[in-house]
């Protein structure tokens, strides 16, 4: 009677271990289901023309698919507009982020700070949707128009929290003696911040910029009311613009330009995942 | 630079995140007033019509709620069943190996993904599984979406789940098993009830993740704006219809879909905070 219990025990044990390690490694089956779709339709589309041509027109396109070639053109202005769109966001929210962290790791008593860093949690957690109604709001209502401006102050909005937060982390997990042996040696809290704590916490500041590079230039929602999308290579920042998460919601809705939706997604997996192996590189060699 | 100067940068770059925040809800509440005044508050959210007809205009956001909250519940009941097993499986089959580091790269990778390409997928690999499958006939729908949702919000449900599996003291596991008892009654029995706040805690969190999300759903709902009535129909969520129509809409309607966003805003606001407070009163018992 027990010996039987005990078996069944034994079982009921097994059987778990199994179904834990069957359905843990499901979990896998998506992202190399993704990846593989992404990488077989996509890779032949990456030549170098894809990269330094401006997306045709639906027209051009159709002619194309007519005579039997393949579409001409490429993403270049959805590239270009990333870029710019990126690079005003990051000059802004990087210096921003970090100083909001920094005042959030020195004061985490009082009620201002707290405050802060509710806010902080509360504008992460807000879908991205919401940032573009936003900035439609702010920004391209004022100025009359979509707009470069518009999208890169979207994208700011989003970085910002996740700056702020893996500042904040950082600068906490370093240990207190490091900056009590600056004060000793006689430096202001402003010398120890610069000259200190943030050089002992860059590993862990710019994993955290990486990764918010990696999750907002990906995002196509908040872009969609705010650069609205141009198929001319752009560099004025007042006008609308392309992006390449954009260019791919484009090519979903267009059935003449459905062909480069594969090669547009490869480049933005590429781009995003290396991001991401990046990031998690330098965090552990930050850790060692 | 002296103490003084240095306190008042921090404090005035501090400053933005009121300001930001305050503005969002300022700006979301101005121009969602006009909907909410012309079709009264609790109207606007029980009413189920939604035509731009010129002059017969009827907004109401009953189907959108109901489409987030159908796509929102089940995809969080297609991501426990395989959320738990990496949880447990990182956190405490092969805590600190290597094939534990290999699955937790898997799930960062999957969380790294951007929304439109899940939607890319959803819509040209699964679509046409559920259509051959015959559940249902255009393929995209309630269910669809909550599938690849599910897949989204798996890697932000487990990766919370495993710290808090990780942190169940050791003591207690080994005084289970010198009980006697399997590794099978150590999860059920010890970390299930000492991790358990922490766990629901993740898919709260999880839960607000999945109610914003708008590519996948946009291009996988089917953009219907009717009640759905079964899990198979198709419908729209609230960040799909802004998706779909903010860039053409004006007027009556615009405000009405910035009153659909508050909504949203608020909705995923109060989830997240309720995730957050579990979170902390898990990390201090």
């Amino acid at each position: 009677m027990t010996h039987l219990k005990i078996k069944k025990r034994l079982a009921q044990d097994k059987l778990m271990l199994w179904t834990v390690c069957l359905l843990a490694t499901l979990t896998a089956v998506p992202l190399i289901a993704i990846l593989g779709e992404v990488f077989f339709r996509g890779y032949d589309q990456l030549t170098w023309s894809f990269f330094t041509e401006p997306t045709p027109t639906a027209y051009k396109a159709m002619k194309a698919i007519e005579a039997g070639e393949p579409i001409p053109g490429g993403i270049a202005n959805g590239i270009i507009g990333t870029m710019i769109m990126l690079g005003m966001a990051v000059v802004f929210a990087v210096p921003i982020g970090i100083l909001c962290g920094a005042f959030l790791a020195e004061n985490d008593k009082n009620r201002f700070a707290k405050t802060v860093s509710f806010l902080t949690d509360l504008l992460q957690g807000t879908p991205s949707v919401i940032i573009g109604i936003i900035t439609y709001i702010w920004v391209v209502v004022p100025m009359k128009g979509y707009s470069a401006i518009a999208g890169s102050i979207a994208l700011f909005i989003m970085m910002l929290p996740l700056i702020i937060r893996s500042t904040e982390e950082t600068l906490k997990i370093l240990p207190a003696s490091l900056k009590e042996a600056g004060l000793a040696l006689g430096g202001n809290k402003a010398r120890v911040m610069l000259k200190v704590q943030l050089p002992a916490a860059f590993g862990g500041i710019f994993t955290g910029v990486l990764l918010a590079i990696s999750r907002v230039i990906g995002e196509t929602a908040p872009l969609m009311f705010t650069a609205l999308g141009c198929s001319l290579i752009r560099i004025s920042i007042d006008k609308p613009i392309s992006a390449v998460p954009l260019l791919i919601w484009e090519f979903f809705n267009d059935p003449n330009l459905q062909d480069l939706i594969w090669g547009a997604s490869l480049f933005l997996l590429l781009f995003v995942l290396s991001l991401n192996i990046l990031a998690k590189y330098f965090a552990k060699k930050w850790n060692q | 630079m002296n103490d003084k100067i240095y306190k008042a940068i921090l404090f005035v770059t501090a400053l933005i995140m009121p300001i930001v925040c305050g503005g969002i809800v300022y700006a979301l509440v101005t121009d969602a007033y006009e909907a909410f005044e012309h079709f009264g508050f609790f109207k606007f959210l029980t009413s189920s019509e939604w035509s731009y007809t010129e002059g017969a205009e009827q907004y109401g956001a009953l189907p959108f709620i109901t489409g987030t909250l159908m796509t929102t519940l089940l995809a969080l009941i297609f991501c426990i069943p395989f959320s738990l097993p990496v949880a447990l499986f990182v956190g405490e089959y092969f805590k600190g190996t290597k094939i534990a580091a290999v699955l937790s790269t898997v799930t960062d990778l999957l969380a790294g993904i951007p929304s439109i390409i899940y939607g890319l997928w959803g819509f040209y690999t699964l679509r046409p599984i559920i259509m051959a499958l015959n559940i249902s006939p255009q393929g995209s729908g309630i269910l669809t979406a909550s599938l690849v949702l599910a897949i989204m919000i798996v890697p932000y449900a487990a990766s919370l789940s495993t710290e808090f599996i990780k942190m169940v003291p050791n003591d207690l596991k080994e005084g289970a098993y010198s009980l006697g008892a399997t590794r099978a009654e150590v999860i059920r029995k010890i970390i299930f009830p000492v991790a358990g706040s922490g766990i629901f805690s993740s898919y709260i969190l999880a839960i607000g993740r999945a109610l914003g999300e708008t590519m996948t759903v946009t291009m996988l709902i089917g953009n219907t704006n009717n009640i759905p009535d079964s899990i198979t129909s198709t419908g729209n969520s609230m960040a799909s219809i802004i998706a779909n129509q903010f860039g053409e809409a004006d007027g009556l309607r615009l405000s009405s879909l910035i009153a659909i966003g508050l909504i949203l805003f608020l909705i995923t606001a109060v989830i997240n905070m309720i995730g957050k407070m579990i979170i902390k009163r898990a990390r201090i018992s």
